[in-house]
Parts: C-alpha cells; sequence; structure tokens
C-alpha cells in the first residue's frame, strides 16, 4: 500500500512541476489560470493520497476546503477577466 | 482484493494527473489546454476520493468523499466555461490550426455584441439604436500587446 502510495505522490509531484513550467511560460493570463486550477486538482489528489498513507481521515475535510477554494479562485479569475482587468500580465 | 483496488485506483489517479500536466505543457492553445487539464485532472482527483472511500469504510468518511466527488463533478465544468468563456473575450489567440471559429462571424469584440444573421429588419434597427450604450466589457486597448 505504501509503496503505491509512494509512486503516486511522485507522478503527482512531476505533475506539479510539469504545470509549473506552463504557470511560468504564459504566455496569457488565462493561461495561468488554468494553471493554477490544475494546480489546486493535484493538491487534492495529493492530500487524498496523503490520507490513505497516514491512515487519518481528517484530511478529507482539508481536501474539500481545497477544491472550494480553487473553485472560488477561479471564478473570480473569471469575473476580474470579463470587468476589465488588464489584458496583458 | 480490496487493497489491490484502492492501489490501482490511486496509481492511476496519478497516471491522469500527469496526462493533464502534460497535456496543459504540450497543446497549442487555452481552449486545448483547457480540455486536458479540466478532464483529466478531474478525473484524477475523484479516482483519489474513491480511493479513499474504499481504504476507510466510514460512514462519515465515504459521505465526506461522495460529497467531494459531486462538488468537483458539479465546479469543474462551471469554472472551465467561465475561465473559456473570459479568454474568448479578452481575445486570447486561437491555434493557427483550429478549423472552426464560430463566434468569429456573429460576434464583434469592439462593442460585445452578437448577432445571429436571422434578425429581421426591424430588430437591426434596434440593435443599431443600442450600439451607443456602452458595452460592460471594453475591447483590447493595445493593438501589439504582448501575447
Amino acid at each position: 500500500m505504501s509503496l503505491a502510495a509512494y509512486i503516486t505522490l511522485i507522478m503527482m509531484s512531476l505533475a506539479l512541476v510539469v504545470v509549473f513550467i506552463r504557470l511560468v511560460k504564459g504566455p496569457t493570463l488565462p493561461d495561468r489560470v488554468v494553471a493554477l486550477e490544475l494546480m489546486a486538482s493535484i493538491m487534492v489528489g495529493m492530500i487524498g493520497v496523503h490520507a490513505i498513507y497516514t491512515n487519518s481521515s481528517s484530511f478529507i475535510d482539508v481536501a474539500i476546503v481545497m477544491a472550494l477554494t480553487a473553485f472560488l479562485a477561479a471564478i473570480g479569475f473569471a469575473r476580474f477577466l470579463e470587468r476589465g482587468g488588464p489584458r496583458h500580465d | 482484493m480490496t487493497e489491490w483496488l484502492i492501489m490501482l485506483l490511486m496509481l492511476s489517479s496519478g497516471f491522469f494527473m500527469l496526462l493533464a500536466a502534460l497535456g496543459i505543457l504540450r497543446l497549442p492553445d487555452l481552449p486545448t489546454r483547457m480540455h486536458a487539464s479540466t478532464k483529466a485532472g478531474a478525473l484524477g482527483a475523484i479516482l483519489v476520493m474513491a480511493a479513499a472511500a474504499l481504504f476507510f469504510t466510514e460512514a462519515v468518511v465515504v459521505t465526506k468523499a461522495i460529497a467531494v466527488i459531486l462538488f468537483i463533478l458539479i465546479t469543474a465544468p462551471i469554472a472551465a466555461h467561465a475561465i473559456g468563456r473570459a479568454g474568448y473575450f479578452v481575445g486570447v489567440p486561437l491555434w493557427e490550426g483550429s478549423v472552426k471559429d464560430e463566434l468569429k462571424s456573429s460576434y464583434d469584440p469592439e462593442t460585445h455584441r452578437l448577432v445571429s444573421g436571422l434578425e429581421t429588419a426591424e430588430e437591426l434597427d434596434q440593435y443599431r439604436r443600442n450600439l451607443d450604450i456602452k458595452p460592460r466589457i471594453k475591447p483590447k486597448r493595445r493593438k501589439n500587446s504582448s501575447f
């Protein structure tokens, strides 16, 4: 079980690094917002794997909060872009 | 048996997360990147939560995991729609290999108005009279922005 958790965590960390490259490269603000949203999604997955690995179910609550904040941030960014934020970042 | 199923769910979740990350890095423009990240990323999170529900097998945890899965299923398409819409209105360029852009012929980015081409004469007249009302979305200010 712990070996599978290790491998999954390694894969997700690799995914975080790859998404971070897109976050730095851009080239536009919506691209970065999409990258940030995927990062939050990967964080939810990592928290779930950590809950299984440490056998403590309280971490599921943390995953709920993480998913909620990611959704609110994405909606906020979209509203900000539509209501005339800066067109270039 | 259940242990193997949990391992399989976790590993496939990691695989899908990695796939989403590769898609977001390698695909050419905003809608294709969103196509990779929204679907594969949401599936990865859902698989992890299913693995957690199978692992703990307490009613409280299973309910929480199902709540997370439902929440992701509801919010992922909404967030993707909002960002994609904002990206199109802001003027993010599409990939030059894109085959279809159905909004391009009927949407005017300067006035933020949509015309279907099936309007009657008086509807078009109404449309022209309302053109000086300030649109809620401002057009692009600089022609040579650093996209």
